[in-house]
């Protein structure tokens, strides 16, 4: 009798875990699907790389203000992004060497602060996430977000898609650039703030791109690129949970190998 | 009648003794100096000049994309503008077809543009690429579905940077043909920039040579005597750079 009502208790405990992964996966999946393909069309893969590795120097703000970890998530993107627009407008390095630096110094700064911090901080899911673990705190937070990215990628739709195009015939059709361009940054800063509980900051860069790279090879429009790609990003979060649960190995990792794997899928048919 | 010959007679674009500058480490850097042009309706106006004149820069001046560092620009109002880019390069990921850039430069719905969206097309001699994906397109075919983005806003005056770029010397007369055959339907005028000087002399009511400064400006068959268009063009090797012939015609 109480065995049989351990292990209804261990059912419920397990379901209700796995269901709020889930639930997190698909709300991830909302926005780094479409945000995944306008790095890529923007070239902008390395830039969601230095973003998110930044995120870890915001963690640490966080701790060290006593403020939400979120907040201080958001505060370092959007001050790096700020930095990076800053100064790939000043080409004597290029590029791809100040999104380096940017990067890897704040990710070592904020690995230094978080190791002094004196918080029982667990570094390693912050570096390489854990879905199973999020609270039903951290699922208000994603659903919040995906509801103010998809806003706004609904009513900047056209807007986003003529500056990937080109900035300057963007202009002249009358699209505020800077706004959208800076809007954009911002929805980015949010998207690496919850996605970082999730899957961490080494490794949340491949759960924005993957799934975007597999889309491209069947999207006719670019909205239909957007939905394969959030439909993908779902299906290798779930894959890779379950995977998780059956192999017990690490969820972060595990996502990302489900999500390559359905990448490398995706090149065995032909590219439309 | 005369109505219409004042209203015609007015500029679209009036550029009054304009500069652009930047300064670098080496000091300032001119761009545009003392530059002064009036874009008239309905006319096409080339300018020429040898790389790093600043044709790119007069144009986007002319857009409103760059700031003057000092001169004044007028501008008339509610002038609408259909701008081509001198090259646009796609990214490969962005699946995209025709029509839907063409889309892209109204906020209407699709639907609601078809026939526009034809209309142009077929103006420029691009319908059959309607639902092709703009990465399998050519250079020449890009040039044209851009022209066809153009085309779209009914803009009274185009602006083409280099129009002629990645596509082959047939094709570049038949272009020349198309663009002076847009301005004799719509009756727009048009600024655009060339490298190639035969096939400007026979479209361009007035043709600018620019070489930081305006060396000389007029009808194609004043501008090929001008000494300064000489200088720059006919014998550009043993150009030596004097201001004698500022001011134009």
């Amino acid at each position: 009798m109480m065995e049989d009502y351990k292990d209804l208790m261990i059912d419920l405990f397990f379901n209700t875990l796995v269901c709020k992964a889930l639930l997190a996966g698909f709300g991830l999946s909302l926005t780094t699907g479409s945000l995944g393909c306008f790095l890529i069309w923007r070239r902008m893969a390395f830039f969601g790389d230095a973003l998110a590795h930044s995120s870890l120097l915001g963690i640490a703000l966080g701790i060290l203000l006593h403020m939400d970890m979120n907040v201080g998530i958001v505060a370092i993107c959007l001050l790096c992004a700020a930095i990076l627009t800053k100064t790939t407008s000043h080409q004597h390095l290029s590029a791809d060497v100040w999104l380096n630096i940017i990067s890897y110094s704040a990710l070592a700064l904020g690995f230094l602060a978080l190791s002094k911090s004196g918080s029982n901080a667990d570094l390693e899911s912050y570096l390489f996430g854990d879905i199973l673990t999020l609270r039903v705190q951290d699922l208000y937070w994603i659903y919040g977000c995906s509801a103010l990215v998809g806003l706004f990628f609904y009513w900047k739709w056209r807007e986003l898609l003529l500056i990937t195009l080109d900035e300057e015939l963007a202009k002249t059709a009358g699209v505020s650039v800077g706004l959208v361009r800076a809007t954009f940054m911002v929805t980015l800063a949010f998207t690496v703030a919850i996605a970082l509980k999730a899957v961490g900051a080494l490794l949340m860069p491949a759960l924005l791109i993957m799934p975007a790279a597999t889309a491209s090879r069947f999207a006719r429009s670019p909205e239909q690129m957007a939905l394969i790609a959030t439909g993908t990003a779902f299906l290798g979060v779930s894959i890779g949970l379950v995977a998780a649960i059956s192999f017990n190995t690490p969820s972060g990792a595990t996502i990302v190998v489900s999500c390559l794997t359905l990448f490398l899928g995706s090149m065995l048919f032909r590219a439309r | 009648m005369v109505k219409k010959e004042i209203f015609m007679s007015q500029p679209l674009i009036t550029a009054d003794h304009i500069w652009v500058q930047y300064p670098t480490s080496a000091g300032t850097k001119v761009i545009l100096q003392d530059v002064s042009l009036s874009i008239m309706p309905a006319k096409i106006m080339t300018l020429i000049g040898p790389n790093g004149a600043g044709k790119t820069t007069l144009l986007k001046v002319m857009l409103n994309l760059i700031p003057l560092s000092q001169g004044s620009l007028t501008r008339k109002a509610d002038l609408k503008i259909g701008y081509m880019p001198q090259k646009l390069t796609i990214n490969p990921s962005l699946p995209m077809t025709v029509e839907r850039l063409l889309s892209l430069g109204t906020p209407e719905r699709i639907s609601k543009i078809q026939t526009l969206i034809d209309t142009c097309l077929k103006e420029v001699g691009a319908f059959s690429l309607k639902h092709t994906p703009l990465k399998v397109l050519s250079g020449g075919e890009m040039q044209r579905v851009m022209l066809a983005r153009a085309l779209l806003t009914a803009p009274d005056l185009l602006v083409l940077d280099e129009p002629m770029q990645g596509v082959d010397v047939l094709g570049q007369e038949e272009l020349y043909q198309l663009i002076a055959k847009i301005r004799d339907r719509r009756g727009c005028a048009i600024l655009l920039v060339s490298h190639d000087l035969h096939l400007v002399m026979a479209a361009s009511d007035e043709v600018v040579c620019l070489n930081t400064h305006v060396c000389c400006s007029g009808h194609p068959s004043q501008v090929t005597v001008h000494p300064g268009y000489q200088n720059l063009f006919v014998a550009p090797y043993q150009h030596e750079h004097d201001h004698r012939h500022d001011g134009g015609l």
